[in-house]
């Protein structure tokens, strides 16, 4: 029988599946934070249960770390607690962490993949939305609440029922200027921040396929903006040279067993998907979001949609999304004076992100309006940024490159957005409160991100590419 | 785990769509490293001026409000996966939340701490926030055995679906984890057959 990719994964790891109940899918890899996994190891002690295959979870502390003077004891009470509980934990579990000071240390998502952890064909879990992030290899790879981060601690398996699946192509050649986060920006703003709900996405279509495998994970990492499960893309020559050397990455004859079973990891062509949308890469401009979801989003040159367009049930969210924002229906925001410049996050703080800013900012100089915080995803994109001397351009431009972590993406650690101030950022979220208490966040792409620093307002980029 | 099986109570209205788990509850209070005590701090920012006086406009300030049952606009809990946001809202005192539309993470969460989240069609979900808007005290009758909710003044009554198992644990009081630990063998045996 034909199958999707995600039915061939799913199945090759269903444990059991029975009438009436979810199945208990097993999962390869679990992924651990210090945010959401204390509750998980209390609950193991209240039971008694050590983590059952302690081998193949991998910890890191991201989300609650400072960006500045990392080796420096956390000054935050709580953060520090936070920090110090995984460490503790991890050592009574006998996981491995890698910690503040760990050269693998980073956002979660940013270091599965590049120590060759992320594999296609596995099922992998964090606490964490975004690692739909890993998808990108052709793996399963979805997030879970901290009640599942349990049981994965205690059986290495989840009751799941199947998901439904959609595939997503996108065809054709992406403008100047245009990149993997305005195609899924436009995705969003096409079918809405709830119409992948209940969905695994497959990504395909030549567009995709074009793609580097750093363009694929900002892809994959925003299918949880749509509401959906995860997503993913079928492992390619791409995804295999990519991963081929890593730290952890199969090799020998291992590799060789590994690569035949991945080159059989794709969706049957005629292998039916319970949706399938369509979209032209052509059609795609640079995208700015104006509102407070991901979901609000337009092309950069467009006008914000009128209150009085949108359907009569939304018409008091939409209004109260545009208010706090400080946008007004049929605006433009080209223009428009901003504060503040975030370039980081699970979604855009990989080595190609930096290395496509510092290209941009090269011999120009940020606007004197804006604060502009760079901050890499992970210990080696830190020093690999450094090899190859972009901390030097970006120190020129005027632009701080910090220590990784999640920072600015959520309002959890030191890096916040003051109340009322605008922030163009590349991150994935644009809620209210998310960067900061009344931080107002516009989300784009490094490249418009980086236009908006050097001229101090919002950028159409392919204005600046254009003189080039 | 918590157990549920009926309920009748007055709810509190907040008609808002896409309501994200940052606003259930901002990351700045997911410091924590036990699971209680968010309750304080659910929607914070919605409830609270910067300098922690409450906003007399909103809805969990309102003593016109008061009840276990929160109903709020679709696609509710959307965006992060954590868990602090159904932790918060039971933590506050509801015993379940209704929306024509539930975020899947959400959703499973609650399911997982035994918060149930009933999902109505977009209809009958303007019917309760009518009949609240006509009288604040008008009470919802939730029946999980039955799989239905009941606006008891007008009688209006709709089914909702639930997933059989999903619905024994919580009428039982199990979790998933009770369940699965009981085949932990056929788990070792599935990774032996893998190799
Ligand atoms: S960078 Fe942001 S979205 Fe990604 S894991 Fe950290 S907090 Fe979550």
């Amino acid at each position: 029988m034909s199958k999707t990719l995600v039915e061939k994964i799913w199945d090759a790891h269903v444990v059991k599946s029975e009438e009436g109940f979810p199945d208990i899918l097993y999962i390869d890899t679990h992924l651990i934070h210090e945010v959401t996994s204390p509750q998980a190891f209390d609950g193991l002690r209240k039971r008694g249960l050590p983590v059952f295959r302690p081998k193949q979870t991998v910890a890191t502390a991201d989300h609650n770390v400072p960006t500045l003077n990392q080796l420096l004891p956390i000054k935050e009470e709580l953060s520090r607690y936070q920090v110090d509980m995984l460490t503790k934990n991890c050592a009574e579990f006998g996981i491995e962490l890698y910690g503040l000071g760990h050269p693998f240390q980073g956002i979660v998502h940013v270091i599965g993949p590049e120590l060759g952890i992320t594999l296609p064909g596995k099922t992998m879990v964090c606490g964490d939305s975004h690692t739909s992030t890993h998808g990108a290899f052709g793996a399963i790879a979805f997030g879970i609440g901290t009640s599942q981060v349990e049981q994965v601690f205690a059986t290495q398996c989840l009751l799941q029922s199947k998901p439904k699946t959609m595939k997503i192509e996108v065809n054709g050649e992406l403008g100047k200027g245009v990149g993997a986060k305005d195609i899924i920006l436009y995705i969003i703003a096409q079918i809405s921040a709830a119409g992948g709900t209940g969905y695994f996405i497959e990504y395909a279509g030549s567009a995709i396929e074009s793609l580097s495998m750093e363009a694929r994970m900002t892809i994959c990492n925003m299918s949880i903006e749509m509401g959906a499960r995860g997503g993913l893309i079928a492992p390619d020559q791409t995804t295999f040279n990519y991963i081929k050397g890593r730290e952890f990455a199969p090799a020998g004859e291992e590799w060789d067993k590994a690569l035949a079973y991945w080159k059989t990891l794709y969706s049957d062509a005629d292998a039916k998907f319970d949706s399938v949308l369509t979209f032209n890469a052509a059609d795609i401009a640079p995208m700015i979001t104006y509102g407070t979801n991901p979901g609000m989003g337009m092309g950069i040159q467009e006008h914000i949609p009128a209150t009085a367009a949108q359907p009569e049930t939304e018409k008091v969210s939409y209004k109260k999304a545009l208010d706090y924002m400080g946008f007004d229906d049929d605006a433009s925001l080209i223009g428009k004076s901003i504060d503040y410049v975030f370039i980081g996050s699970c979604t855009n703080s990989r080595i190609e992100d930096l290395r496509e800013v510092a290209d941009f900012v090269k011999d120009k100089r940020k606007a004197d309006n804006v604060t502009v915080w760079i901050v890499p995803g992970s210990k080696q994109v830190e020093q690999q940024a450094k090899n190859e001397g972009l901390d030097k351009i970006f120190e020129a431009a005027g632009f701080q490159l910090r220590e990784p972590g999640c920072s600015a993406c959520l309002g959890m650690n030191e890096d916040k957005i003051p109340a009322g101030k605008y922030c163009v950022s590349t991150s994935n979220r644009n809620f209210e409160g998310r960067q900061g208490q009344n931080a107002r966040t516009l989300l784009a792409s490094p490249l418009t991100a980086a236009a908006a620093a050097v001229t101090g307002k919002i950028t159409d980029v392919r204005d600046l590419l254009e003189k080039v | 785990m918590k157990k549920f099986t009926k309920l009748t109570s007055a709810v509190v209205p907040l008609n808002i769509e896409n309501i994200d788990t940052d606003q259930i509850i901002p990351a700045r209070f997911l410091k924590a490293t036990t699971r209680e005590g968010f309750g304080e701090n659910l929607f914070r920012d919605w409830r609270y001026e910067n300098d922690n006086q409450p906003k007399a406009d909103f809805v969990l300030n309102d003593p016109t409000y008061s009840g276990q049952v929160l109903v709020a606009g679709k696609n509710f809990g959307c965006g992060s996966s954590r868990e602090h946001a159904a932790w918060a809202i039971q933590d506050a005192g509801f015993d379940a939340v209704i929306s024509s539309f539930f975020a899947d993470i959400f959703k499973g969460n609650a399911l997982n701490n035994g918060l149930l989240p009933i999902q109505v069609s977009d209809d009958f979900l303007a019917q309760i926030f009518k009949a609240v808007d006509s009288n604040p005290k008008s009470a919802l009758e939730v029946d999980l055995e039955n799989q239905t909710v009941t606006i008891i003044e007008t009688g209006a009554k709709e089914s909702f679906e639930i997933n059989p198992y999903k619905k024994s644990c919580l009428i039982n009081g199990y979790d998933d984890i009770d369940f699965i630990l009981a085949q932990t063998k056929l788990i070792a045996e599935f990774e032996q057959a893998r190799g």
